[in-house]
C-alpha cells in the first residue's frame, strides 16, 4: 500500500510512539515569534531549563506588533530578542530586518520538502506549500519544540483535492481556496492534512501555493500541502544549489516525497475551477463564501491588503494593477502591508508603493497588523474591512468590527469604489 | 497548579466558538496567564450571555456544541480557562490545536457523540448542573435538581498521561 507525503513525512521523523496513534515527530524547524514565544520562555526559565535544543533548527521574528506600540509589545520583543541573542540565535528578525513569519521564513530558504516544522500561529500550515508537514501548535508544544525538538500528534489523514481547468481571469489562489473553504465547512479537515493536487496547483507560482495552504486551518486542516516540483526548486535555488549538483538532481531527490500513486486518501475532491468566480466572506466564519458579483455594493470603511496570506510581491502586483493611475474611494481609508523588508524594496524599485500610494493608500511596514486587531488599522465599533487576510471572526480586527475575506485584486477594486466590487467590472 | 475535574457546568449553545471570541488578541499582549484571567469569553458572540455574569464565575466546567476553540493557535485560550478555575470542556468536537493545547496543560477537552451532549443540555432544564469527572472510570456524573445522568466518554491512552503528568512539558522531559 502507498503513502501519502504526509505519511511519508511522519515515517521519516518518527522518534517515538508513547501510545498507540501517539507520533513524536523530531522537528526540521521550531519557528518563534514574539506573541506565543514568551511564556514558554519564562516558564522554561521558571524549570531551570533555558535551553534550545538546535539554535541552527530555531528560527525567530517579531512580526505581530514591530515596532512595539507600548510597553507590553516592547517586553514581549525584548523577551524574545533577549532569548534569541542568549542562545545565539542568529536567523532572528529585529526591526528593519522583519517581516511577517509566514512570508519571511520562506522567504529566507528555511523551509524545504519533507520537513517538519512547527511554530505557535495556526497558518504555519502555508509552509507545506514546500511539500512540508507544517503545522500550527501552542505555547507548551512550541516549549517542548525549543527544548526537545519534538512534537507530538495523532497521525493525521489526508483529504486530497484535486484543482483542474484554468482560473479565469482575475481570479486567483485566494478565490480558490476560499470557494474550498466553503466546500469543506469550518471542520471538515479538523485533524486532517489537505493535500492539494492538478494542473491548477502545478501551474501556481510559490506564493499562490502559499495563499492556498495559508488557509487550510481555517477548514480545521493540520497542514495544507503541494508536491514539491520544479517551481519549488526555482524558489529555493539560491538556497540549495550547493547541495545538488543540478535542479533536476533537486527535483529527483524531492521527489521521495510524493504521494505514491496508490497512496489511500480519507476523500478525494474533485473541483474544476475554470467557472470560479471572485470569492468573498460574508458573516463572520471563514467558509461563509460568496461570489464577490453577489455581495457588490456593500459598504466598506477600509481596505487592507498584506498578512500571511496576500502580502508577497504576487499580491501587490496584482492590486497595483488594478489601481494604477486611479485614486481610491474618499469613502474608504486604504492601508497595504508588504510582507517582508524584501518585498516592500521590490515593490518599491517596480514602481508599486507608488501607484498605492498615488492612489491614496497608507504604506505600512512589515507587520501582522489590523489581521488580528493588535495594532495599524484596528476598526472602530460597526465598521466594515475588506480585507486580504484569512480569518473573519466576529470582532477579529477591532471589538465590534466586521472582515469581508479577498483576494487582493478584489480588494483594490473594492477600494477604488468603496463599496464590495468584483475587480473584472474595473 | 493542581487541576480539578468536577463542579457547576455553563452551557454554551453555540458550535464554532473561536479562540478570538474565547480571549480576543488584543489581549495577547500579556507574558502571564494571570493577566488573562479577566478577559474571559468577552466577544463570544451567543444571545443571553453575560462574561461579567455569575454563572461564567461559578463554573467549573464548560460544556458546549462541536467544533469549539477554532481559529488561531493561541495557548491563551485554554489559559484563560485555566486561570478562572475552568480545567474540564466537554463538547461535541474540537479545533485540533485547542484540544491539543487542553491536554499539554494536563486539563481536559472531553468529546461527547452529538446525542450525550444533547441530554445534558437538557438536563439543564431541571436546574443547576454540577458535574463530576471520574478520570479511571471515564465517566462523567452530572446532577441537576432530581435527576442525575452517567455518561461513559473515550480518552486516549496518550491524553489520559498527559493529564496525569500535569501537562506534555514534564511528560516530554521526564522521556526525551
Amino acid at each position: 500500500m502507498g503513502k501519502t507525503i504526509a505519511e511519508k513525512i511522519f515515517a521519516a521523523h518518527l522518534r517515538d510512539e508513547p501510545f498507540p496513534g501517539a507520533k513524536v515527530l523530531s522537528l526540521d524547524r521550531v519557528l518563534c515569534h514574539e506573541i506565543t514565544t514568551p511564556v514558554a520562555i519564562a516558564d522554561l526559565e521558571a524549570r531551570g531549563k533555558d535551553r534550545v535544543f538546535d539554535r541552527t533548527k530555531i528560527k525567530a521574528v517579531i512580526d505581530h506588533v514591530t515596532p512595539a506600540k507600548d510597553s507590553k509589545t516592547a517586553l514581549q520583543a525584548k523577551m524574545l530578542r533577549d532569548w534569541a541573542r542568549r542562545h545565539e540565535i542568529t536567523d532572528f528578525f529585529d526591526v528593519g530586518h522583519n517581516g511577517v513569519c509566514h512570508a519571511i521564513f520562506p522567504e529566507k530558504g528555511y523551509i524545504r520538502p519533507g520537513f517538519t516544522v512547527i511554530m505557535g500561529d495556526s497558518h504555519t500550515c502555508t509552509h507545506g506549500a514546500f511539500g512540508a508537514f507544517a503545522a500550527g501548535v501552542g505555547t507548551t508544544d512550541l516549549e517542548v519544540g525549543i527544548l526537545k525538538g519534538v512534537c507530538a500528534f495523532r497521525e493525521p489523514a489526508t483529504i486530497r483535492i484535486n484543482l483542474t481547468g484554468t482560473l479565469a481571469p482575475k481570479v486567483y489562489a485566494k478565490d480558490v481556496i476560499l470557494f474550498v473553504i466553503g466546500q469543506l465547512g469550518v471542520n471538515g479537515a479538523t485533524d486532517r492534512v489537505i493535500e492539494f493536487r492538478g494542473p491548477v496547483i502545478e501551474a501556481m507560482s510559490m506564493e499562490s501555493r502559499m495563499t492556498l495552504c495559508n488557509m487550510a486551518i481555517e477548514a480545521g486542516g493540520t497542514s495544507g500541502i503541494c508536491l514539491p516540483d520544479m517551481t519549488t526548486v526555482d524558489y529555493l535555488w539560491p538556497f540549495i544549489s550547493g547541495e545538488f549538483a543540478s535542479r533536476e538532481a533537486a527535483l529527483a531527490d524531492y521527489k521521495q516525497w510524493w504521494s505514491d500513486d496508490d497512496a489511500v486518501y480519507e476523500k478525494t475532491l474533485d473541483f474544476d475551477i475554470s467557472a470560479l468566480e471572485p470569492m468573498v466572506t460574508f458573516g463572520f466564519k471563514p467558509d461563509c463564501v460568496k461570489p464577490v458579483r453577489e455581495m457588490a455594493g456593500a459598504p466598506v470603511d477600509q481596505i487592507y491588503i498584506g498578512t500571511c496570506t496576500n502580502g508577497r510581491i504576487e499580491d501587490l502586483r496584482e492590486a497595483a494593477a488594478i489601481l494604477k493611475g486611479k485614486t481610491i474611494s474618499a469613502n474608504v481609508r486604504g492601508i497595504v502591508s508588504p510582507a517582508t523588508p524584501k518585498i516592500f524594496q521590490q515593490a518599491m524599485q517596480e514602481g508599486i508603493i507608488d501607484i498605492f500610494m498615488s492612489a491614496g493608500f497608507c504604506v505600512t511596514n512589515p507587520t501582522c497588523g489590523a489581521c488580528l486587531g493588535m495594532s495599524n488599522g484596528v476598526l472602530a465599533e460597526g465598521e466594515v474591512c475588506a480585507s486580504t487576510s484569512n480569518r473573519n471572526f466576529n470582532g477579529r480586527m477591532g471589538k465590534g468590527g466586521m472582515v469581508h475575506l479577498m483576494s487582493p485584486a478584489t480588494a483594490a477594486a473594492t477600494a477604488l469604489t468603496g463599496v464590495l466590487t468584483d475587480p473584472r467590472t474595473i | 497548579m493542581k487541576k480539578h475535574f468536577t463542579g457547576p457546568a455553563i452551557f454554551l449553545d453555540r458550535s464554532d466558538i473561536n479562540t478570538d471570541e474565547i480571549i480576543p488578541a488584543k489581549y495577547l499582549t500579556e507574558v502571564t496567564k494571570d493577566a488573562l484571567k479577566p478577559y474571559i469569553l468577552e466577544d463570544l458572540k451567543l444571545e443571553g450571555f453575560d462574561p461579567n455574569g455569575a454563572t461564567l464565575k461559578n463554573a467549573r466546567v464548560v460544556i458546549t456544541r462541536a467544533n469549539f476553540g477554532c481559529g488561531s493557535s493561541r495557548e491563551h485560550a485554554p489559559w484563560v480557562f485555566e486561570v478562572n478555575n475552568i480545567h474540564t470542556i466537554i463538547a461535541e468536537s474540537y479545533a485540533r490545536i485547542f484540544r491539543q493545547n487542553m491536554f499539554n496543560g494536563g486539563m481536559l477537552a472531553i468529546e461527547l457523540p452529538k446525542e450525550e451532549i444533547e441530554r445534558l443540555f437538557i438536563l439543564k432544564s431541571q436546574g443547576d448542573v454540577e458535574v463530576a469527572v471520574d478520570l479511571d472510570k471515564q465517566v462523567i456524573t452530572a446532577a441537576a435538581g432530581q435527576q442525575c445522568i452517567e455518561i461513559p466518554f473515550e480518552l486516549s491512552p496518550f491524553d489520559k498521561a498527559l493529564v496525569a503528568a500535569g501537562g506534555w512539558v514534564d511528560f516530554a522531559d521526564a522521556r526525551y
